[in-house]
């Protein structure tokens, strides 16, 4: 069956979720072309992803995002291609697009699926509390709506030829413009990011108070790494909601996470799955985050983390 | 200004999510009920405005008759009152949550009442189908900006922040509007004893919508199977460093 893939990309550089979606989407059409919507212009090597058939939609107001707008080009490559399902990455913009796409067309949306099955009805199956939870479902609809999970499929490259190149302007009414960007405010420059972070040390309940934080970040600094917190932190007001890795906060995907005085509550490891390994230290040894983790340590943060970094320093020679 | 605030009753799911026999909720005998911290700050927001700008903060919610306990909790803050719409428990999918609500908006209207503000959470803490504010502003009509972490009004506008790469994209918006927010956005209050009293004697509206059949149909709920089993115990205390430093190295972060 023919699938429509809308595609984000940042000045033609496709975004990694819209490849993910792309590789969701040639499993789900089982051999059935693959079309591509993008706005604004053409994003590159589409068709090293199986894109048959590029649709550009071409409109002065793309200058600035405006979620409407791009949902109304989904629509009307919806029109021009007759998919029997409209595909985004499941990110924040997809799942806005989307969004709108199903409440100007009134139908069922399934957002972040892992996996789906052709049919009537299609049978999906989708992430529920952050990627604790699975749910399967039914999605009863002419056109199906489906977000693709961040990281649930992973891109890759097929022998594909250069897609066919189909251009249009989108009719874009005054109600889809009337929200757009309008100005940008620029973060002061920090540190380490945390989203980006190889190494991230964060810190929960147990650390006991702001100043507390004082031996994470130490930590943190010797292994070039960020600071992260769980949300009773952010709660408590020791540490902004920027540090806070969760469902409700930063996604993170370190090569090393270590969690400090941290339980495994699921809000708090639904924040730290893409972790390449998670090293917990935490004074309970029952607590559940040792059953979270690839490696722990049991003993109380104040102790065990200074003396991390001291023996880091003494590896490195700087006594 | 005249603020809704729309919230959903969700457990504390703690550290592992147990499922009922039939697989169709998860098991809550032992444990407590919250709201998505989207909606909290959500909350917070609504009652924020209405100190500022006068006018009236009214929190709703679909759910069973237990959620009128996050009802309270949103009127210990501050809301004035509630709106009700009582289920059975079963629950109800993106589209018929919306126009359950968009009913309960219009007869609002039609009493006379006029909200400025339409805020949700940017996703439900269990579901997560990013969507229920979307449809409520398309039905109404009204403009919608999603996933705000900064939100202020000013001259019958809304302007937003969203996060955005390493900064913040504005958006605007003319009031009535339809808003979504992210945790962040606030550091919710604590409510306060005389809060709590308060919110006792603050009127609920409730209402049985009757529930439409889902077209997004919820069969069965799995929980995942774990990415990782029991940690592998480094030591104890501060002798456990030279085994933790050697770890480090082997997982090649000790540059």
């Amino acid at each position: 069956m023919t699938v429509l893939v809308v595609v984000e990309h940042a000045d033609g550089e496709p975004a990694e979720v819209s490849l993910q979606a792309l590789a969701f989407a040639r499993a789900y059409a089982s051999g059935e072309p693959v079309h591509a919507l993008a706005v604004g212009l053409e994003p590159r090597g589409l068709g090293a992803h199986g894109v048959a058939t590029l649709h550009v939609a071409e409109h002065d107001a793309y200058g600035s995002y405006a979620p409407a707008a791009v949902a109304q080009a989904v629509v009307e490559a919806s029109e021009r291609v007759s998919p029997a399902a409209v595909v985004a990455g499941g990110n924040e913009l997809g799942n806005e697009v989307m969004a709108h796409v199903a409440a100007k067309l009134d139908l069922p949306l399934a957002a972040n699926c892992v996996a789906a099955e052709p049919g009537d009805p299609a049978r999906v199956t989708r992430v529920r509390w952050g990627g604790s939870l699975l749910e399967e479902a039914c999605l009863h609809a002419p056109l199906e709506l489906l977000t693709v999970q961040p990281h649930a499929v992973a891109a890759a490259e097929v022998d594909g030829g250069q897609p066919a190149v189909e251009r249009f302007t989108p009719s874009l009414s005054d109600a889809d413009l009337a929200v757009r960007v309008t100005g940008r405010v620029e973060a002061a420059a920090g540190g380490v990011s945390l989203a980006d972070a190889r190494v991230v040390v964060s810190g929960g309940r147990g650390v006991g108070s702001a100043e507390g934080f004082a031996v994470i970040e130490e930590l943190a600094e010797l292994l070039g790494g960020a600071v992260g917190c769980s949300r009773a932190v952010t709660i408590a007001g020791w540490r902004p909601h920027a540090d806070q890795v969760g469902q409700t906060g930063t996604k993170i995907a370190p090569d090393l996470y270590i969690p400090c005085g941290i339980s495994g509550a699921t809000q708090h490891m639904a924040g730290c799955k893409g972790a390449k390994a998670i090293l917990a230290i935490n004074a309970d040894r029952d607590a559940p985050i040792f059953q979270l983790a690839d490696y722990g340590v049991v003993g109380d943060l104040h102790e065990v983390v200074p003396a991390i970094s001291a023996e880091i320093r003494k590896a490195r020679g700087g006594g | 200004m005249n603020v809704l605030v729309c919230v959903k009753r969700v457990p504390m799911t703690g550290a592992r999510i147990v499922l009922t026999p039939d697989a169709q909720a998860i098991e809550t005998r032992h444990l407590g009920f919250t709201v998505s911290p989207h909606e909290e700050c959500a909350v917070e927001e609504a009652v924020r405005l209405v100190e500022a700008h006068g006018g009236e903060a009214v929190v709703l919610t679909l759910g069973p008759p237990e959620a009128e306990e996050q009802l309270r909790d949103a009127m210990a803050i501050g809301a004035d009152r509630a709106i009700h719409l009582v289920t059975d428990g079963e629950e109800w999918d993106p589209q018929a949550t919306a126009a359950a609500i968009v009913a309960a908006v219009e007869a609002e209207r039609a009493s006379g009442v006029v909200f400025d503000l339409l805020l949700f959470g940017n996703e439900s803490a269990d579901a997560g189908n990013y969507q229920v504010g979307v449809r409520v502003a398309y039905a109404l009509g009204l403009p919608v900006v999603t996933g705000l972490k900064g939100l202020s009004v000013e001259d019958g506008r809304l302007r937003g922040e969203r996060e955005s790469g390493s900064g913040r994209d504005v958006y605007e918006a003319p009031l009535p509007a339809v808003a979504t927010v992210l945790e962040g956005l606030n550091l919710p209050r604590y409510p306060s004893v005389p809060g709590r009293m308060r919110a006792q004697r603050k009127p609920v509206a409730a209402t049985t919508p009757a529930r439409p059949a889902p077209r997004l149909e919820k069969l069965r709920l799995v929980v995942p199977e774990a990415e990782r089993a029991q940690a592998e115990i480094l030591g104890e205390g501060a002798a456990a460093a030279p085994r933790v430093v050697e770890a480090l190295r082997q997982l090649g972060v000790l540059a």
